[in-house]
């Protein structure tokens, strides 16, 4: 009969794509591994044990903020504010400490809750106002730019404690306190995502927003959820890089989406939504933090890094929509 | 059969893998007739005609045109050789004015420039040639859905259609509508246009047409004088089969004391007025034809469509469910239709669709408890014996019955005690339908109740305790299980009264 057919066909393409899938899970790291073995041959101080630090600290803010990323492009949606929120994040926690006279722990806290505001703002526009988000958080991407630059009037701020280093510089025994907080962070997604209900619900969202509705899911709710979740990481991330820098400039995070979604979309999370693992975002992010070192190691001009990252997102964009349409037809 | 066709379609075969969807179809079309083609949902129409547009390639069989042979068409072909094709949903730019939308693709030009002008005068004239009255220069989006139904009869006329086929023209028209829409029918006839005229309603069909020709699961049935016919002997020909299937039997346990659900004046998302009871332990059967409002009843039901007026009554209480959360919570589920869209969510595993609407009650702390939720998965799809080497498999590897069983099994889960079923087994094979059906008895003797949307006569007569038939978005009538008769169902689905 033609059902049993059909789902004989199924069954073969689900042996195959379960095939792929496991290729394209164990190929990215495959993939970053291939970098570091040609980075080390191309330049003997890459694998210095300075230099891998060095490399852990830079991919540390990608990494933080990736996690909120990921939760975003798991349920269909983008969110091209979160450079715009860890500037605007430097700039006021900078702001609160130097010229209002907060303490260390409480312009923390108000920066953090600014960057879930923006977040709610975002999911607002998204599931409330039902605006595509690349455009809603485009437009937050500027107006919170802007704001960065008002507040700042567009001077760097410094002279913070010296005690708001350690974020950032600090190290606990031989690891970077950055590193230890992307790697809480990186836990704490695999929490959510493999353990609460709502994480699940992330993927069916944006696997099938309509049969999620239908069974039952709140997904205006979840969509808030998630991108007050994206706002959150990018603003911790603001703070780590606050405190790395010690001081705010007013362009601290311009561009720094994009990297982030690079490092999401290389780590195979599906860009409709639906697919992705953490652990393999893990390998995007330190592949884009291998790469972006590994050309300043080898003097390649920052421009043509910049081609390079574009190719890589292609790449990894491209990949994941081969592997759609070959399961279509 | 003579020469004196326009259009013929000679023993027209479509297979699809598994199933013949037309089984050597024959009709001719002769110049200025309107030809009707009637039948059940599924029957057949729909795909008969699109072989004449190009949109189905027929397996095997000839289209003949005017003497000339064809094996397959195509859109094309279809217009140069004059056959128009007149969907359900038009294919007008509601942004461009009704002028524009008459020359689309083909605009009168000066050079390289558009001649607005030249098209408006020459639009009026076609609209002035049918007797219709649309300013060229209003916006096709302002006009109703007649005017602009119109417009793609003007469209048609204006590239010399010889024959002009209708698919179910007078479903989005108000009964004015329809009678202009009539007269430019009977209009473009006189004029030695032919027409094929596909409608289930029946009374139309009789006043309008010269000829009709009847289709049963995908099998030609007889072509009928209209003058020399009746409604009762149509809707004999439309239903007339043997009931061969079996349906698996079940101890009819119904309380009649207990209502589960009860619809007082229900109107909106489609239907009106609509007033039904539900007893606690029973199939009702909702029947009628495709656009009839039972879908549209489903989601009122459920949260996923808003009601307007009305009340509804579940176990008692008022209910006035927001959103499908808050019908499930009361302990209501919908099996929809279209199970790729609405029904399963493909990419995640058995364990996670069955556990997805209560995933948030098996949490402690917002952390699901994973030994209940592979409890609640091993469970069910032991129960309803899905077929799937693990719980862990992608959903989408499954066959579409047991896709299905996974939907229930989602449901019972979340412990629902009114499980509305819309065409459980469509696109599925006739041994996982059993199983469905053995399925849908263990419920009802388990005490859950059910409403089943079915526009398969055999299925909705072998599984209900009683039907109720919508037509229109009203109910039209009610038949207690001895009462069941196709000729009675079709009957009341195609509003035709009792004489």
């Amino acid at each position: 009969m033609k059902s049993s057919i059909v789902s004989e066909v199924k069954e073969k393409n689900g042996m195959k794509d379960r095939v792929i899938y496991h290729i394209k899970d164990k190929a990215i790291w495959a993939v970053f591994l291939a970098i570091v073995v040609g980075f080390s041959l191309a330049s003997p101080r890459f694998l210095s044990s300075s230099n891998l630090f060095i490399i852990m600290r830079q991919v540390s803010m990608y990494g933080i903020a990736s996690v909120g990323m990921m939760f975003v492009i798991l349920t269909g949606g983008i969110d091209l504010s979160t450079g715009s929120v860890i500037t605007i994040v430097n700039v006021v926690c900078a702001h609160l400490m130097v010229k209002m006279g907060f303490g260390m722990v409480s312009a923390v806290l108000v920066s953090l809750l600014l960057s879930v505001f923006i977040g709610l703002l975002n999911g607002f526009m998204v599931a409330t106002i039902r605006m595509p988000a690349i455009i809603a958080t485009f437009a937050s991407q500027i107006v919170f730019a802007g704001c960065a630059y008002l507040l700042s009037g567009g001077v760097p701020i410094y002279g913070f404690d010296p005690r708001f280093k350690v974020i950032g510089q600090g190290y606990v025994k031989a690891v970077p306190v950055p590193v230890i907080i992307m790697s809480v962070c990186f836990a704490i997604g695999s929490f959510i995502l493999n353990k609460t209900y709502f994480g699940r619900y992330f993927y069916a969202i944006g696997g099938n927003e309509e049969a999620s509705k239908l069974s039952g899911i709140k997904v205006s709710s979840i969509k808030y959820l998630v991108y007050a979740l994206s706002g959150l990481f990018a603003g911790l991330a603001g703070i780590v890089m606050l405190s790395r820098t010690n001081s705010a400039q007013p362009t601290a995070g311009n561009g720094y989406e994009f990297d982030v979604i690079t490092c999401v979309v290389l780590g195979g999370v599906s860009v409709a939504g639906g697919y992705g693992k953490i652990s393999n975002v893990i390998a995007g992010v330190l592949i884009i933090g291998v790469l972006t070192n590994g050309m300043v190691l080898l003097n390649v001009s920052t421009y043509m890094q910049m081609v390079v990252k574009g190719i890589v997102l292609a790449l990894a964009v491209g990949f994941d929509c081969l592997q759609k349409k070959r399961a279509l037809t | 059969m003579g020469e004196n066709y326009v259009l013929q379609l000679k023993n027209i075969r479509k297979e699809y893998p598994g199933v013949t969807a037309l089984k050597d179809v024959s009709l001719g079309v002769k110049p200025g007739e309107i030809l009707a083609l009637i039948g059940e949902n599924g029957a057949g129409k729909s795909t008969l005609i699109k072989t004449c547009s190009g949109a189905v390639v027929p397996t095997s069989g000839k289209i003949v045109i005017n003497g000339k042979e064809f094996s397959s068409m195509t859109p094309q072909l279809a217009a140069e050789n004059g056959i128009a094709i007149i969907y359900q949903e038009f294919s007008s730019v509601r942004e461009l004015s009704a002028a524009e939308n008459l020359f689309l693709g083909n605009p009168i030009r000066r050079g390289i420039l558009v001649d607005k002008k030249a098209m408006e005068r020459e639009a009026e004239k076609a609209f002035a040639q049918l007797n219709i009255d649309i300013n060229p220069k209003t916006l096709v989006g302002d006009l109703t859905v007649g005017y602009q139904q119109m417009i793609e009869i003007a469209k048609a006329v204006k590239q010399d259609a010889q024959v002009l086929i209708m698919d179910e023209p007078s479903a989005p028209l108000t009964s004015s509508e329809v009678e202009s829409m009539f007269k430019v029918c009977q209009l473009l006839k006189s004029q030695g246009v032919s027409i094929i005229y596909i409608s289930h309603r029946l009374d139309e069909v009789m006043y309008l047409s010269d000829r009709i020709v009847v289709l049963r699961d995908g099998e030609y049935i007889d072509t009928l004088i209209t003058s020399e016919t009746n409604v009762d002997e149509l809707i004999r020909l439309m239903v007339g089969r043997d009931l061969k299937e079996s349906y698996p039997p079940r101890d009819v346990k119904i309380n009649s004391e207990e209502i589960v659900l009860e619809l007082q004046n229900v109107s909106g998302n489609g239907t009106e007025d609509i007033n039904l009871k539900v007893r606690k332990g029973e199939v009702l059967g909702l029947g009628g034809l495709v656009g009839a409002g039972r879908t549209e009843l489903g989601q009122l039901i459920f949260g996923s469509a808003h009601k307007t007026s009305g009340k509804i009554i579940f176990k008692g209480k008022e209910i006035n469910p927001k959103n499908p959360r808050q019908a499930i919570d009361l302990g209501i589920a919908l099996v929809p239709e279209d199970r790729k869209r609405h029904g399963i969510l493909a990419e995640i595993s058995v364990k996670n669709n069955i556990n997805m609407p209560i995933y948030k009650k098996i949490s402690r702390m917002s952390v699901i408890q994973s030994k209940k939720e592979v409890e609640n998965a091993t469970t069910y799809q032991e129960s309803l014996l899905i077929k799937t080497p693990t719980i862990h498999q992608s959903v989408k590897n499954l066959s579409g019955g047991n896709q299905q069983k996974v939907i229930l099994g989602r449901w019972l889960a979340a412990n629902s005690e009114l499980i509305i079923f819309d065409e459980p087994t469509r696109g599925i094979d006739v041994g996982a339908k059993f199983e469905i059906y053995k399925l849908i008895n263990s419920l009802v003797e388990s005490g859950k109740t059910i409403i089943l949307i079915s526009s398969e006569m055999e299925e909705l007569m072998g599984m209900s305790d009683r039907i109720i038939v919508l037509a229109e978005g009203r109910i039209t009538g009610e038949l207690q299980r001895d009462q069941f008769d196709q000729e009675a169902i079709m009957r009341l689905a195609s509003r035709v009264q009792e004489a």
